[in-house]
């Protein structure tokens, strides 16, 4: 404990210390010397290609992949062509950039995943160098080519090819250049000379006059800050966007350094930047001063967020500037209360002790940074290798952390941390199991039945698993039978149904879909069947399962009206066909055909009812089309109701009375209909002589109603005598005599009745009328 | 601005929140100016969720309905299509691209596999920038009230066996449950409630393991197929808010009146400027008055409506009181909410002085003499006059399938011959295309020819008291003061659920079609509501093919009923009514 501050070096107000991550595991002839090398930020794998130039078929270069700590991860020869970069995405997956633009992808294992091209112009000119970038979109591949021309892919899963401009004026290569991504774009930063080119020409400010030539650059993690080394020893430091410069250090060494990188944590006291020449690194801030150290072999840096990572043939280490709570609990003489809490650790070895005395300070934050500092002990671990910082893992989060493992196939470890960080299953243990379901139904040697069975049993009580995915990457696979098995236990009936039209189960395909309960679903699958089955297996699988027939009828009854009667018939539907049919008569012309056809399928069904109306329907059609040849009366579309009223209207009486007997109108509805229609046309007379033809079924009471109606009283009162003597009140009452009204309800001693009449009166009414009616009313209520 | 939402025991305003909240997030995907072309229908629900405003303040600058053709000039870079899942509206769309604008599709309440296969068929699929789904299933309709507005739920369900809108049901209570908690038990009643059920606990074994850890705010859910109760919605509502939906008919909250009652009378003007326009408004619990006498029966709304008069002249007359000018501020910060309740009490009463116009009409008398009959089972077993004498005088012909449905229900079926004379009376006045229609009422149950069974509804009608002899409509101390006799069947089981339970009435519940059943949903540990004495229960009523207005009305009487012990929240497929929904069963429907 005493001596953590010996390895601290002060720069300006800041220290930088550089510990040791980890001697590394691996055992290499030559150190990193004639490599080329990537190793992945965040305290990712680290790839190595030794020799890269080498091209006899004999001897060929040997790829390596390892963890941070140098443990192997895979080994195998380069085969194909000769390769300028090596970089690793988000996904740790590898890039290997050739010289004639062929992007090749590795998975961790070293297992060959696919690959690209960075376009065709690349061929002859051949990469001079690339560079691989991370942005907020993806992975993102820079090449430059021997004709000093950029291209630019900025998510190599969305493949977009940008070809960027010729640097205006450029004779030969560019001395140095950077990736950096800028207003969601991503751009090429080109030096050459001491100009620097974005899309404009362009100078930093304030660059010292004694440089002539910009000869390395780097872009910070975060693309804010740019430093550039020039030719005459300065090191420019600045915001990316050549607004602002920070700093600039002498360093009195003129020759260009081998590697450069930002070093500098979130809320940095100051920029910093390390710079690798051949044998010692030199760290420059905003002082004058610098700090030197010297280097064992070949190294490289890897810029992290908080720091920069330092790899020689034999360690591992980190260059960073000490962190403020860490500066804060061990600088000599510190009187912070951090300082304070670690001497009385020392005294009484209780390291949570002076918290009990603190009630207003939430535990929380305790907590959960101790589980942290355990997660990161977990993974720092050498067999691991993951050497994160704690401000590194709260910006990539557990998440992604989670997924590391799992690419790495540390699926227990994955699984203990989700537990002990108490992850939702759902984001947490049920991803990792999937992970290593779909990694074991890669094991061919294994046979389905045993595979399926592990993976139920070890899935079984994980919640929200997708067992369709897993499935998906048996079927791909080539392992059908397994991908079906799996299937089995996929809760999610509509996540199931893709995959099995993709197997061609499609029978199984649409119970699943019919079983999920989406409508969409099952149209999906019924028109996948439409398209694959000849059309009677078609309509059999259907007449199988009524909701998907059902449906299917909906989409024809909007879509395709003959189909829909095809599966009438097939399903001897007569009913539905009839119904068919009478629908077509309306809006096609063979109107009678098409009735005909209805009634022969009504009677099919033995549906008595619908074909005698539909018959009935063809002879009113047959005589309106009569009638309109012969009087040029438009009656086609007249229900028979208004086809007889129409008749009445224009004087045809006859004619009407024959469709009353041919139709056996019933006799009420009849004298309503004509009573209607005459006193529409105030033929009063003929009125009358309707009255007077038979006793009216209806009473008289509606002739009454009716001539009220066409404000008619004289016509109506010839009718009230007529009228019954429950609807006599109502008869005298319509049409205003209120006398009669009087008379007919006393003398039927009708209490409501009375009352009603009495409503009716008004302060002009009679006096002796109303005074008979109180009176009778009386007596009523006596009764 | 929706604050009745959050009146109610359930703050059904996170519901819309919700919604809201999704709404922009989708408009700000498309960055930039852009028009909305609308598929007509959406208007209305999605007025339930934003105003313009809203839109407006996301850059949305042109609005336009979807037809054929290309879409309207409008100079904005982004053009979106508000649509249902139809094939019929991709077609449309195809027909409106043109470039050079980006274009988006918001599907609702669901993106659909089918559609997207359209679009490729068309060659227009790669032409959008965005294909999303908005998914809006139910709408907060009122403080206690959520619907799904989906006209024709009924009629997919019960008549065409297409049960997407039950698909969306599920969707949507899983939804609910993902803002207000897991609803522990689940009641239901009928094949489709069943349906909704099944699917509910599958997509939560689905769903294991992502669901929330909320309080659960429900603690009952009932599902109830309106094909267990046919019976209620053909009766005419006698309740105010019934009454207005019966005669001018409600829709997305909305109603649209006759303007000759709201001219504003100014002196000197004469008659001469009468308003053509319909008088809209908006009909919700955030108008005191209104949610004061929405649920009353019509003849008790003229009292209330007096008493208020009084009231705020009352009010007003207090400014002769205000003295000091401490006591004139105090009145004058008053008049805005005073002049609002004026204009409320205005509005109210033109409304209900044409609805009495309308209520004291012989037309209206005999019409409910007849209902009144058939519910408490007299003659139903004969052809009635009434019904005869209404088809003879060509009345319209909804009202004659209202009436001749409701017999038929009333009396488990019609003799055939009564049936035929019926149907034939009907064909023969009508038309005889409306041969289609009778067929679709006797395939969904509402007409149907009487078998060897007897006739159970009396058995119903008297072991569910389905009609109160003595109903007060002004201090309504049970149900059937909505039809002023007749309480509802379906709110009849949801009161009997709650007390004593259904075990009381298995025997009517066989009779009822469909299965009834019970599902418990397993809480986490922790989640389990402790109930402090006294406290309510809370049940969400989910009506699957509609509810009406009167049967709403009831379920509030029976939230407010001093030791009910139960607070009712609806949902439902679409707020119905007699003519509306048999309008939605007719093959060639006619203007009523």
């Amino acid at each position: 404990m005493a001596f953590v501050t010996a390895n601290w070096n002060p720069l300006g107000e800041a220290f930088y210390r550089k510990i040791e991550l980890y001697e590394m595991g691996w055992n290499l002839k030559d150190g990193l010397r004639e490599c080329l090398v990537a190793a992945a930020p965040y305290g990712g794998p680290i790839a190595l290609l030794k020799e890269p130039q080498r091209r006899s078929p004999s001897v060929r270069p040997q790829l390596e992949i390892y963890s941070s700590s140098g443990v192997a991860m895979a080994s195998f020869p380069w085969k194909s062509g000769v390769v300028k970069q090596l970089g690793w995405t988000v996904c740790d997956d590898l890039l290997c950039i050739q010289e004639d633009g062929t992007v090749l992808i590795y998975d961790l294992f070293g297992n060959f995943k696919r690959h690209f091209s960075m376009g065709n112009e690349v061929g002859q000119s051949q990469v001079v160098e690339a560079k691989v970038f991370h942005s907020p979109y993806g992975t993102g591949v820079a090449i430059v080519t021997g004709a000093s021309r950029f291209t630019l892919a900025t998510n190599i899963d969305d493949l977009k090819l940008r070809r960027l401009p010729e640097v205006p004026g450029l004779q030969g290569a560019p001395t140095c250049w950077a990736v950096l991504t800028q207003d969601r774009q991503s751009k090429v930063l080109v030096a050459t000379g001491a100009d620097l080119f974005i899309l404009d020409y362009t100078s930093p400010p304030g660059l010292s006059p004694q440089a002539t030539s910009i000869v390395h650059m780097c872009v910070s993690f975060s693309y804010k800050y740019l430093a550039l080394f020039t030719d005459s020893g300065h090191l420019w430091m600045g915001t990316a966007n050549l607004k602002e410069k920070l700093s600039e250090v002498e360093t009195k060494v003129r020759n260009p350094p081998k590697q450069m990188a930002w070093c500098r944590r979130p809320k940095s006291q100051q920029p910093s930047v390390v710079i690798m020449w051949d044998g010692h690194i030199l760290v420059a801030g905003e002082c004058k001063n610098t700090i030197s150290y010297h280097l064992e072999g070949v190294s490289i840096l890897v810029p992290e967020l908080d720091g920069v990572r330092i790899i020689n043939g034999t360690h591992h280490e980190l260059l960073q500037e000490v962190p403020a709570s860490c500066e804060e609990i061990f600088k000599i003489a510190s009187m912070a209360p951090g300082a304070l809490l670690l001497e009385a650790h020392k005294e009484y070895e209780a390291a949570s002790f002076g918290k009990c005395f603190l009630s207003n300070f939430p535990p929380e934050p305790f907590v959960s940074m101790c589980r942290d500092l355990r997660v990161l002990n977990a993974v720092r671990d050498y067999t691991v290798g993951i050497p994160l910082t704690h401000t590194q893992f709260k910006q990539m989060t557990v998440q992604v952390l989670i997924d590391r493992l799992v690419y790495r196939k540390l699926y227990p470890l994955a699984i203990e941390i989700c537990r002990y960080l108490k992850t939702p299953e759902y984001q947490g243990v049920s991803r990792v199991l999937k992970h290593w379901a779909c990694c074991k139904v890669q094991q061919k040697e294994e046979a389905d039945e045993v595979i399926a069975r592990a993976i139920s049993l070890k899935l079984g009580e994980a919640a929200g698993i997708s067992y369709s995915e897993i499935a998906t990457k048996a079927y791909e696979c080539g392992r059908t039978e397994l991908a079906i098995k799996l299937l089995e236990f996929e809760p999610r009936s509509g996540e199931q149904v893709p995959l099995l039209l993709k197997m061609k189960r499609s029978q199984l395909a649409l119970s699943k879909a019919i079983e999920s309960g989406d409508t969409d679903l099952v149209y999906t699958v019924v028109t996948y069947l439409k398209n694959e089955m000849n059309r009677g297996d078609f309509f059999m699988t259907l007449r199988n399962q009524p909701v998907a027939l059902s449906l299917y009828r909906q989409f024809c009854k909007h879509q395709e009206q003959d189909t829909l009667k095809d599966l009438f018939n097939q399903d001897d539907d007569h009913q539905e066909l009839g119904n068919f049919y009478v629908k077509a008569s309306y809006k096609e012309k063979a109107q009678i055909g098409h009735l005909q056809s209805a009634v022969d399928e009504y009677n099919k069904a033995k549906n008595e009812f619908a074909a005698k109306a539909t018959e009935e329907e063809m002879r009113l059609l047959r005589f309106q089309k009569k009638l309109e040849e012969e009087k040029g009366e438009s009656l086609v579309g007249f229900s028979l109701h208004d086809t007889i009223r129409t008749l009445l209207a224009v004087g045809l009486h006859k004619h009407a009375e024959q469709l009353y007997k041919d139709f056996r109108v019933p006799d009420k509805r009849y004298w309503w209909l004509k009573l209607t229609a005459l006193a529409e046309k105030e033929d009063w007379e003929e009125i009358e002589k309707f009255a007077k033809s038979k006793k009216s079924p209806i009473g008289y009471l509606p002739f009454v109603e009716i001539c009220v109606k066409h404000h008619n009283k004289y016509e109506a009162k010839k009718y009230v005598s007529r009228v019954t003597p429950e609807q006599k009140v109502k008869a005298h009452l319509a049409v205003g005599d209120l006398e009669g009204a009087a008379d007919a309800a006393i003398e039927r001693r009708n209490d409501g009745e009375i009352s009603t009449v009495l409503s009716r009166c008004s302060p002009s009414t009679d006096r002796a009328l109303v005074e008979r009616l109180n009176r009778a009313k009386a007596t009523a209520a006596k009764k | 601005m929706a604050a009745h939402l959050s009146y109610g025991r359930v703050n059904l305003n996170i519901l819309r929140e919700a919604a809201r909240k999704e709404l922009r997030e989708f408009l700000d995907k498309c960055a930039g100016s852009k028009a909305i072309v609308w598929d007509e229908y959406l208007t209305g629900p999605f007025g339930l969720i934003a105003q313009y405003s809203l839109l407006k303040e996301h850059e949305v600058e042109k609005m336009f309905t979807l037809k054929g053709g290309r879409v309207p000039p409008a100079d904005v870079k982004n053009i979106i299509f508000f649509v249902r899942p139809r094939l019929e509206l991709m077609d449309i769309i195809a027909e409106n691209l043109q470039p050079p604008r980006e274009f988006h599709i918001l599907f609702v309440p669901r993106r659909s596999l089918l559609c997207e296969q359209r679009l490729k068929e068309q060659g227009v699929l790669n032409s959008f920038t965005n294909i999303d789904e908005y998914i809006l299933d139910l709408i907060p309709y009122d403080g206690d009230l959520l619907s799904m507005e989906s006209e024709s739920a009924f009629r997919e369900c019960y008549l065409e066996n297409d049960q997407t809108s039950l698909y969306h049901t599920a969707k949507g209570l899983m939804t609910l449950q993902a803002l207000y908690g897991t609803i522990p038990q689940i009641f239901g009643k009928g094949e489709c409630a069943r349906h909704v059920a099944n699917m509910m606990l599958r997509m939560k074994r689905e769903f294991a393991g992502s669901q929330n850890q909320i309080l659960p705010v429900f603690d009952t859910l009932l599902l109830l197929d309106r094909n267990v109760d046919l019976l209620t919605p053909l009766a005419t509502q006698l309740t105010y808010e019934g009454l207005i939906d019966e005669i001018y008919g409600i829709t997305n909250g909305y109603v649209k009146l006759p303007p000759e009652k709201f001219a504003q009378k100014k002196p000197g003007e004469g008659g001469k400027d009468l308003p053509t326009e319909p008088k809209k408004l908006q009909l919700n619990s955030a108008e005191e008055l209104y949610a004061e006498i929405r649920d009353k029966n019509f003849n008790a709304v003229g009292a209330a409506l007096s008493k208020k008069a009084k009231i705020i002249s009352a009010a007003f007359e207090e400014r002769h009181n205000a003295k000091t000018v401490g006591e004139i501020k105090q009145f004058v910060s008053q008049l805005p909410h005073m002049q609002a309740a004026r204009n409320s009490l205005a509005n109210h009463t033109s409304i209900a002085e044409l609805i009495k116009d309308i209520t004291t009409s012989e037309v209206f008398f005999d019409n409910l003499t007849v209902e009144q009959e058939f519910m408490t089972g007299v003659d139903t077993d004969k052809v009635n006059t009434y019904i005869e004498d209404c088809i003879s005088r060509k009345d319209p012909l909804i009202k004659i399938l209202r009436l001749v449905c409701m017999q038929s229900v009333c009396n488990n079926g019609l003799k055939q011959k009564v049936l035929d004379h019926y149907k034939r009376e009907i064909l023969q006045t009508y038309g005889y295309e409306h041969i289609l229609t009778l067929n679709n009422l006797e395939k969904v149950g509402l007409l149907k020819p009487q078998t060897t069974t007897r006739n159970n509804y009396p058995t119903i009608r008297k072991t569910l008291k389905l009609w109160m002899e003595d109903a007060n409509e002004q201090n309504p101390n049970d149900i059937s003061y909505v039809y002023s006799g007749y309480a509802p069947l379906s709110v009849r089981l949801t009161q009997l659920l709650a007390r004593p339970g259904w075990r009381s009435i298995e025997e009517v519940l066989k009779m009822l079609p469909g299965p009834h059943f019970e599902e418990r949903q397993q809480l986490p540990t922790g989640l389990h509501k402790k109930r402090q004495q006294g406290e309510n229960r809370t049940t969400l009523v989910f009506f699957l093919g509609g509810v009406t207005y009167a049967e709403i009305a009831a379920l509030r009487f029976l939230s407010q009923m001093e030791d009910g012990g139960t607070e009712y929240v609806i949902a439902t497929t679409k707020l119905i009514n007699g003519t509306s929904w048999i309008k939605s069963l007719m093959d060639r429907p006619e203007p009523f």
